[in-house]
């Protein structure tokens, strides 16, 4: 297979752009901890409101501006709907359905995940700017997907 | 040496009977882009905020239709077609068996499609073209997917026959270059919708109510395994046109059969796997398995970077030709007032951005920023929508005329000038506003809303009006490339057309053997899949979560 000089070098830059993107992905997921949102616990999709700590959604302190936040999402709503952090609280979301799939987006933040039935998603983030942060479905799950938010605010 | 008849036959449209199945195929496609992209017009001013849908007329129901007519219908009926002309073209005719095969493929579709968007059109099928369980449609519905399928498998088989038939009378020959392309597209046709059916096969009896419960996760990766196989076979078919007919046109030869050939490989043996990065944020996968897919999905960057080295390649090589200098001399030199090389080389333009895009997509931490926003609409509007899209409108000016035996005039060439400056310009608005207005957050597949009189909503509205202009110049680029298209097929002038292919340099050295190694390549892709599946789907299917009963949410 004959290759001109000009392609081999346009070859090896492009499979050594390729390698450094995956290695730097991997740097940031397992090194930085900020690997994608993924939870791994299972949970019977109809028995979420009775198993723990499903059994008793919302937000509770766990550390020193640590929090954890339980939360079922079913179309079309988030449960709790608002919740109120102070600043530079870092926040372990601990997620799923009851119904169908759902998308978790923190608007203004690269916190971005998928909620399926049966699936405990898990995903942190750390919110030091003040405000209101706008929380939507981003997975369609039906008629009344357009309404499904809930807000975040930072005090 | 080619005998005078042989030549004639080649320059006035090939096998009659031929054409006819290809051109209905060709016509029923456009005709479904025509409605298919008018629903899109339809959500577009919806989301704008500038419309209102009737009341029966739910904008995620005519969401689902946009999506189902345009990504399943129009793609595969035009994929098949093309390639099926390719083969009558550069093998001398379809075999019988083989054209009765696409006659066949071609009626069991277009039954499945009835039921499809019957069911959608009920109202009882709003399940978006994932139709990620646990929600339910109309048990039909999923009848009429695995139906399609029955008819694309038929169609891929055709594919296959007619090429071992031509391999085994011109036994120590190359297939052609096209025709290669050809085998490449129908063995992801084939392979690449096994995991989908699989999914449809179990959505089927939960449906109708015979199963109670589905595993939803092993379904949305199914369904992955075929998504994005699917769109890199638009893909293939897209570059087959860059590097076998783009050069022709442009008066210049062939890059390297070899490589071209190398690259086809490459894309087929590579591709599966890819579709594990639209789960990137996705519960139930450990981070190790979620990185090594995104390897396995960056793979896919590297013949396509591979196809821009040797179509610059192509460019400069030609211009050199002409007299051009420097690096960029060879841009005065292209035919650019000629629709057949200026549709698809903005379609090739528009891969720089789009590729970029979907290289960072592949990437753990950039899919989280843009994961199911309209960032991703946009992406897959300027890969699909142009880059593929694009390309095969250019290939309508040539292969429509070859195929009816009439002429492009001047004038019809203009007109598809201005048809392909509109679509350029429509999808530049539109894909820069979806991609702009979803770094801001804007989801995707969502209806107007304001979600409770938010501000960061409210400051996503002025993007979203630039979706609705840029769905207007394309409804009207739609037009026109259907008028275009039927005006070619039965009014333009009496007369004969080429169908462009490249010859290779005088210089070139001959082709390997080891490229026809079709069991080999198959093979190899099938390991890579495994590879890559195996692992996940025995965690997925033995360590599940209870199913999901079904829901109907619309
Ligand atoms: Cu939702």
């Amino acid at each position: 297979m004959k290759m001109h000089r000009y392609e081999k070098i346009w070859l090896f830059l492009a499979a050594s752009m390729l390698v450094i993107a995956v290695v730097y992905s991997g740097v940031q997921t397992f090194a930085l901890g900020q690997g994608p949102p993924s939870g791994v616990g299972m949970i019977d999709p109809e028995k979420v409101e009775e198993t723990a700590p499903f059994d008793n959604p919302g937000i509770s302190k766990i550390g020193e501006n640590e929090y954890e936040v339980v939360m079922i999402l079913r179309a079309f709503s988030f449960e709790p709907n608002a919740i109120e952090i102070p600043a530079g609280a870092t926040v372990h979301f601990k997620m799923t359905s009851t119904d169908v799939m759902h998308g978790f987006q923190v608007i203004g933040t690269n916190l971005n995940a998928m909620i399926m039935p049966g699936h405990i998603q898990e995903a942190k983030q750390k919110f030091t700017k003040p405000g209101e942060y706008l929380v939507i479905c981003n997975e369609y799950c039906g008629i009344g997907h357009q309404l499904m938010s809930m807000t975040i605010t930072v005090k | 040496m080619e005998t005078t008849e042989k030549k004639f036959r080649k320059l006035s449209g090939g096998n009659k009977l031929d054409s006819r199945l290809t051109l209905t195929y060709f016509s029923i496609a456009f005709v479904t882009l025509f409605i298919g992209g008018l629903l899109g017009l339809l959500q577009g001013l919806n989301r704008a905020g500038l419309l209102e849908l009737p009341a029966n007329f739910n904008y995620y129901q005519v969401l689902t239709a946009h999506g189902i007519l345009l990504v399943l219908v129009f793609s595969v009926l035009f994929v098949i077609a093309y390639f099926y002309s390719v083969l009558s073209h550069t093998m001398d005719g379809l075999f019988p068996v083989v054209r009765k095969m696409g006659w066949i493929a071609l009626v069991t579709m277009l039954i499945g499609v009835v039921f499809v968007v019957t069911t959608v059109v009920m109202g009882k099928a709003s399940v978006m073209y994932t139709f990620y369980p646990p929600m339910k449609a109309s048990p039909w519905f999923y009848v009429g997917l695995f139906i399609v399928v029955a008819g694309i498998w038929m169609a891929a088989f055709g594919g296959f026959i007619q090429i071992a038939k031509w391999r085994k009378r011109n036994r120590g020959e190359h297939i052609p270059l096209l025709a290669f392309f050809a085998m490449g597209v129908f063995t992801l046709l084939f392979f690449g919708s096994l995991g989908v059916t699989a999914e449809v096969l179990m959505l089927i009896p939960w449906a109708f109510g015979w199963t109670e419960k589905i595993n939803v996760m092993l379904s949305r990766t199914l369904f992955w395994s075929f998504g994005h196989t699917f769109v890199n076979i638009w893909y293939l078919t897209a570059v087959s046109l860059w590097y076998v007919v783009v050069p022709k046109v442009i008066g210049g030869r062939l890059f390297s059969d070899t490589l071209t050939r190398v690259v086809v490989i490459l894309l087929v043996v590579s591709n599966i796997p890819g579709g594990f990065h639209h789960q990137i944020v996705d519960p139930g996968m450990s981070e190790g398995i979620k990185l090594t897919h995104a390897l396995m999905s960056m793979v896919i960057g590297f013949p396509s970077l591979m196809t821009a080295f040797a179509m610059f390649f192509v460019f400069a090589r030609v211009g050199r030709k002409k007299g051009a200098n420097g690096v960029f001399g060879w841009i005065t030199k292209m035919p650019w007032g000629d629709v057949r090389f200026l549709a698809p080389m903005i379609a090739m333009i528009f891969f720089i951005p789009g590729g970029a895009g979907g290289i960072a997509q592949n990437a753990n931490q950039l899919n989280q920023v843009v994961h199911n926003t309209l960032w991703v609409v946009g992406h897959f509007h300027i890969t699909v929508g142009v880059t593929a899209v694009l390309t095969f409108f250019g290939a309508m000016y040539w292969l429509i005329p070859y195929l009816s035996k009439r002429t492009l005039t001047p004038a019809m060439n203009k007109l598809g000038v201005i048809q392909t400056l509109i679509w350029t310009l429509g999808m530049l608005f539109m894909a820069g506003g979806m991609h702009t207005v979803g770094l801001l957050g804007a989801p995707r597949r969502t209806s107007y809303t304001t979600y409770g009189d938010s501000a960061v909503a409210a400051s996503w509205d002025p993007y979203l009006l630039l979706l609705a202009v840029g769905g207007t110049l394309l409804t009207i680029g739609l037009v026109l490339i259907v008028y275009i298209v039927f005006n070619l097929m039965f009014f333009a002038p009496k007369g004969d057309t080429e169908f462009p292919i490249a010859e290779g340099e005088d210089n070139a050295s001959d082709t390997p053997k080891w490229t026809e190694r079709w069991s080999l390549w198959i093979a190899i892709m099938l390991f890579i899949v495994a590879f890559g599946y195996v692992i996940p789907l025995i965690d997925m299917i033995g360590n599940a979560p209870p199913g999901s009963a079904p829901f109907i949410t619309w």
